[in-house]
């Protein structure tokens, strides 16, 4: 509970306040638990709209009880007219048992349990009134079967046709069919959020990189010559760190490749590896600076391969052998 | 601004782009609750609708949590990283119609796009200051998702796809670079592939398959060519798609901390 952010509760109670017509400061009261709630102004389910009307006559057509009957009796053994005529007797109005049968359905305090309930239409008030999306406060109706108990009462004449008394088909267990786990958080649309900040970002590094491409020219040395090596020869930056390390190294004996592809099934085997479920900084202490170290690790060997090597790929200053500013000045170009 | 016979041009263009906004095709082109269709009105309804009814349903969820959209979290970087790639593609498009992979030819037409090819310099350095920068986002957004933890459970194996990307980025940089058929390009990937050669075992052939032979030549070039413009991209999508589709299914960007 303690969880939901403050203007999320504020949000709801107000809509909650509306739906029953009570003051927001009530609702939010009773959400945070402060108040005892109080019994929604709603009219109980008139005892009309809650009474069933009685299993009586079934309703159910000619050849559907005679298809039930013909298996029912390959089963049996018995022949069809006698099943029929023992399932026409079991449909026969017989109320009390009925009313007996669904008694502790309908009783059932926990777990909730929804009957699926064919139900006619004047039974939907009372349905609704008892349904968890009223989201009632009131303790009496909550985890309440839907079921609605028979009663033995003759129906109307006037009750059309097609509209039947509700007959109980099945116990659902009140369980959702797909398992929710989310907790409320708060959430904001993608559009215009999300997405402003994310065009943002785009056009300031598209501006960023028009205008370092028009400052800086990409490198074009001369045409590629095998019997002229260049000194010092080095691998794109992003491999000077390992062609650094290769230069402390014999590569023969350590390897160079194999330890970078070790290290990149390392990589992914990290979330395998740390178990620990936090992700506060300050209970992966360890993680963190092992993390860092290989940061710093990293980057300082990238540097010095990149600055700090000279002919021969010996250590130099990248401003005793020019290697770094001749570079710069070769690439930067204003027109 | 009146212009002959008392018409407003303002209003005359007005009046033109609304009867176009109010044709078939312009109809059938946005989805209900398009931000270009006539009659948008900011309402919550139609923030989701923009993103639901949209392609980029395909990317993102209607909402999102309220601390993922502060830059502070991501900083952007795995979004950017994506961005690069997309520029990287559309540039690197208009380099192939001026670049024959063979070898002296590859750097003529280089040296040619940089002097007498309308925007090439422009467009060749973008391509190339992007692909460095890419490699660097990607690292660092790499660097983000350790310190936020963001790879445990259920983020474990979109991690591991990471990992996979990671590895694509080096080598679409890797095998760009010897495109130009300079002495740069030259050495740096001799250099390189002098040290997959160290690789213990089978050394050599690891270095041969990915030379074309036993040395940089014209069959280094047309294979690093192949990789580069079509295999590598085709790979590092599929694995994008994987890794864009992961993030959503695991619950979105992880967090708050
Ligand atoms: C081509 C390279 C890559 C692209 C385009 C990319 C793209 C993205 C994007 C757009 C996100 C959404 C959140 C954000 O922007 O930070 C994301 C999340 C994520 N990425 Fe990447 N990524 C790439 C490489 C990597 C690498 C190298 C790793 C790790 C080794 C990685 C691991 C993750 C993880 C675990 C998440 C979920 C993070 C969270 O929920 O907070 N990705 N990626």
């Amino acid at each position: 509970m303690a969880e939901i952010p403050e203007h999320l509760l504020k949000r709801s109670a107000e809509a909650q306040a509306r739906a029953l017509g009570v003051p927001v400061e009530q609702v939010l009261a009773e959400i945070r638990g402060e108040a005892a709630p109080e019994p929604p102004a709603r009219t109980p389910p008139s005892p009309a709209a809650s009474e069933a009307r009685p299993s009586a006559p079934s309703g159910i057509p000619e050849h559907l009880l005679r298809r039930t009957a013909e298996a029912k009796a390959e089963v049996v053994g018995s022949s069809v007219e006698q099943v029929l005529a023992e399932i026409r007797e079991d449909l026969a109005p017989s109320p009390p048992p009925a009313a007996a049968e669904s008694a502790p359905v309908a009783d059932a305090p926990s777990p909730p349990v929804a009957a699926a309930a064919v139900a006619s239409p004047q039974d939907s008030p009372s349905m609704a009134a008892s349904s968890p999306a009223a989201s009632s406060p009131d303790p009496s109706d909550n985890g309440a079967a839907t079921a609605v108990t028979p009663r033995p009462v003759a129906p109307p004449e006037d009750i059309p046709e097609g509209v039947r008394p509700q007959r109980l088909l099945t116990v659902v267990k009140a369980k959702a069919i797909q398992q929710v786990k989310a907790t409320p958080t708060d959430k904001v649309n993608t559009w215009p959020h999300l997405m402003i900040a994310e065009f943002t970002a785009l056009m300031v590094v598209t501006a960023v990189l028009i205008v370092l491409s028009v400052i800086l020219q990409a490198p074009l040395l001369e045409l590629a010559n095998f019997n002229q090596t260049p000194n010092p020869s080095k691998a794109p930056w992003y491999f000077l760190g390992l062609q650094e390390l290769l230069s402390y190294y014999d590569p023969q004996v350590a390897g160079v490749i194999i330890p970078s592809i070790t290290g990149l099934v390392g990589f992914m085997a990290i979330p395998y590896v740390d178990r620990n479920p936090s992700t506060k900084p300050s209970d992966r202490k360890f993680a963190i600076m092992l993390f860092t170290l290989f940061l710093t690790g990293s980057a300082t060997l990238t540097l010095l391969g990149t600055l700090f090597r000279g002919p021969g790929f010996n250590f130099t200053y990248p401003w005793a052998d020019g290697i770094w500013f001749d570079d710069l000045k070769d690439w930067v170009h204003f027109e | 601004m009146a212009i002959g016979n008392g018409f407003k041009l303002r209003e005359r263009v007005s009046e033109a782009a609304d009867s176009f906004r109010r044709s078939p095709l312009w109809e059938s082109m946005f989805r209900p609750g398009s931000p270009f269709k006539r009659g948008y009105s900011d309402s919550p309804r139609n923030r989701s609708y923009v993103i639901m009814n949209n392609v980029l349903y395909h990317l993102h969820p209607v909402k999102v949590k309220r601390h993922a959209v502060r830059l502070s979290y991501t900083l952007c970087l795995g979004g950017l990283s994506f961005f690069l790639f997309i520029l990287l593609t559309i540039t690197g498009i208009f380099l192939m119609f001026y670049y024959r992979p063979t070898a002296p030819a590859a750097y003529i037409d280089v040296e040619a796009l940089s002097t007498s090819v309308a925007f090439g310099s422009l467009v060749r350095n973008l391509h190339r200051w992007g692909a460095h920068l890419m490699v660097l986002t990607v690292f660092l957004h790499m660097s983000r998702v350790f310190y936020h933890g963001a790879y445990k459970p259920p983020r474990e194996f979109n991690w591991v796809v990471g990992v996979v990307l990671l590895l694509l980025t080096l080598l679409l940089s890797f095998t760009g670079y010897l495109l130009p058929w300079d002495q740069l390009a030259l050495w740096a990937v001799t250099v390189g592939t002098n040290m997959a050669g160290f690789t213990p075992l089978f050394g050599n052939q690891v270095k041969f398959a990915l030379l074309g032979g036993i040395e940089v030549t014209g069959n280094t070039l047309l294979r690093f060519y192949v990789l580069h413009v079509l295999f590598l991209p085709f790979v590092i999508v599929i694995f994008m798609a994987v890794h864009f589709w992961r993030v959503r299914k695991d619950g979105g960007i992880s967090g708050p901390l």
